[in-house]
């Protein structure tokens, strides 16, 4: 499936979209199917600071529990609080309702990420498709 | 008519079967007059009436727990081939001895010189797993293998902390059990993840790597790996840990496709706990209790737990006395009677019985490996030692994925593989079948995986509806695992 053109990506599959000085993280559609159906997200109190590539938090599916990386560094300002109690969306909407976190971040945090099309050339070199 | 009966139905909870005024005892009339509670208790210590108990008969209790048990499965029934937890048959000699009363009815708190026999008898164990790992020490404590990783990785701290160096990082596998990387940051680390080469091995390079870039206390490794597959290069790898001052902790989980055969010690290991669950056939899988001992190297012995086992003269005492000890880790002297087992099921097997024994671990699960490898994709096809995982990737192509598999297997009547695990592997089916069984039994668990593999193709919705044949159907693990329902409710309440 295509990825939307609007944000940039990681190879461990976290996405970050950039607006102003915020940036909004979750996963990709590859990374929840991998997943499976998602029971429980872990994620960080707003306020924490993150390095990139750092653990920002777990998600638990049925099969296992995944860390899920920072996709760039930031303060985190949000949480996805609606993920307590509805999990499911991050398998349901994982580019919209099933967003994760959201970050303070300082420009050109997000130099060296994959645009949709790279992104997808990896998926396809990691034999993902 | 379709059969639409759940577990509910059928049996329900012992509070359902519950009817006010049903009791499953009989009192002999008072020979003394009765007090009242509320008049000899003081108020703080008298509790209220227990509401809800239930009220069932004695063989109310009896049937409803009895029916339970037979819709359970166990290693005394048939195979039990869960990867990596190694459920291995439970030799009954072992229980014999440790319904000895003499060991059975021991209070851990009778004096030294009234339970000499049970001090000698640990000390021997002790003894043995010295002899079969060639470390130094070992500490018999730990009550599993994640608590003895734990105390391992405590050590190592210790030992760190003594030569004035606070080292933050572990460094684990991406094959590794789940449990190392929770043992190392509860005993204060940080872990990095170290791929795999394409073998499935550790990767050298990335280990030098991170050496290189300072802070690592230790390597935590699973000789053999969570894929069966020997670590060709260990010995390099704890020459270049040591070099740089760090240690090797090696999770022996997996003991058992080696003991009586190589020694872990000769390998550089620092530490390494032993399932004696696993490895040496005391009962686990829901039924526990574990024991993880912890064997360790001479430079983490001044460190281990408190107390130890000495000999004194020609008896044996509790030796408090280790300045350096990361102190106690378990109530008294861990499962003793777990130790009691494992002793016994090493002096009735001997050395050579337990080369024998990791030999026929070993022939077993390469015989289910080569048997099944048609059927069943293999994403690391090199040697591999007690375990074969496999993976659904060939059953996918219909939909049919490993759980389905699992799920199957019910129906032919064995214990489903571990599954998702390895980690490494995508749709894992991890196959142990342990030395236990015999020619007769692989067989028949081996036509029962080609018979799955067959309906994966030609009718798959059957795969992806098992199981049928169970008490219970397909549960919805998701539902349970988002709304778990831990406790009994009364109707209305």
């Amino acid at each position: 499936m295509a990825q939307p053109n609007d944000r940039l990506y990681t190879k461990t599959h976290e996405w970050v979209l950039l607006a102003g000085g915020e940036a909004t993280a979750g996963i990709t559609q590859y990374a929840q199917e991998q997943l499976g159906d998602v029971v429980f997200v872990e994620l960080p109190a707003p306020g924490k600071k993150v390095e990139k590539g750092a653990a920002l938090g777990n998600i638990e599916s049925v099969k296992a529990v995944s860390e899920v990386f920072a996709p760039v560094a930031g303060d985190v300002s949000a949480t996805n609080g609606e993920l307590e109690s509805h999990p499911e969306l991050v398998n349901q909407d994982p580019y919209g309702k099933g967003w994760l976190v959201r970050l303070k971040v300082a420009p050109g945090v997000a130099d060296g990420l994959m645009d949709a099309a790279a992104y997808e050339k990896f998926l396809a070199e990691e034999g993902a498709h | 008519m379709s059969d639409t009966r759940t577990l509910r139905d059928r049996e329900g909870l012992i509070f359902e079967r519950s009817s006010a005024g049903r009791v499953g005892y009989q009192l002999p009339p008072l020979e003394v007059p009765q007090a009242d509670p509320a008049a000899t208790v003081p108020a703080g210590l008298l509790r209220g009436e227990i509401d809800g108990l239930p009220e069932v008969s004695e063989v109310d209790v009896m049937r409803h727990f009895t029916r339970l048990s037979k819709w359970n499965y166990s290693v005394d029934e048939g195979l039990y081939p869960l990867g990596s937890c190694t459920m291995k048959y439970n030799p009954r000699i072992n229980e014999e001895v440790a319904r000895l009363a003499g060991l059975a009815q021991l209070h851990p708190l009778q004096p030294e010189d009234q339970v000499q026999g049970a001090l000698a008898l640990m000390w021997q164990l002790e003894q043995a797993l010295i002899a079969v790992t060639g470390m130094a020490r070992v500490t018999l404590q730990p009550a599993a293998g994640a608590h003895g990783e734990l105390t391992g990785m405590l050590m190592i701290r210790k030992a760190l902390l003594a030569r004035g160096e606070r080292r933050r990082k572990v460094l684990i596998p991406d094959s590794a059990h789940g449990t190392n990387p929770a043992s190392a940051v509860f005993a204060g680390f940080e872990t990095v993840e170290i791929g795999s080469t394409p073998q499935g091995t550790l990767d050298l390079a990335a280990v030098a790597r991170h050496l290189d870039g300072g802070d690592v206390a230790a390597l935590m490794v699973t000789v053999p790996n969570t894929l069966g597959v020997f670590e060709p290069e260990i010995v390099k790898a704890a020459a270049m840990l040591h070099e740089k001052g760090a240690f090797l902790y090696m999770d022996g989980a997996n003991l058992n496709a080696f003991v009586g055969i190589a020694l872990p010690g000769k390998m550089g290991a620092d530490a390494l706990h032993i399932n004696l669950h696993k490895t040496f056939s005391t009962p686990h899988g829901g039924g526990g209790p574990g024991a993880g001992p912890v064997a360790v190297s001479q430079t983490l012995a001044p460190y281990l737990p408190v107390p130890m086992v000495e000999r004194v003269g020609e008896g044996y005492t509790l030796a408090y006395d280790r300045p350096g000890t990361i102190g106690k880790v378990r109530g008294f002297y861990g499962n003793f009677g777990m130790l009691v087992r494992a002793l016994a099921y090493i002096r009735s097997l001997g050395r050579d019985g337990l080369k024998s024994m990791a030999e026929g671990a070993v022939l077993n699960a390469n015989y289910l490996r080569k048997r099944l490898a048609a059927d069943y994709h293999l994403q690391y096809d090199g040697p591999s030692l007690h375990e074969v995982v496999f993976d659904d990737s060939i059953q996918t192509a219909a939909g049919v994925k490993n759980i389905d598999i699992a799920k199957r297997l019910l129906d032919y009547g064995f214990h489903p593989p571990t599954m998702s695990f390895p980690l490494i592997v995508h749709g894992a089916l991890m196959i142990e079948p342990t030395e236990s069984e015999g020619i007769d039994e692989l067989d028949a668990f081996v036509a029962a995986m080609k018979a799955i593999a067959r309906e994966a193709r030609e009718t798959p919705d059957l795969v992806r509806g098992a199981p049928y044949s169970t008490p219970v159907q397909r549960l919805d693990e998701v539902r349970a695992a988002r709304q778990p329902v831990l406790r009994w409710r009364r109707p209305g309440d």
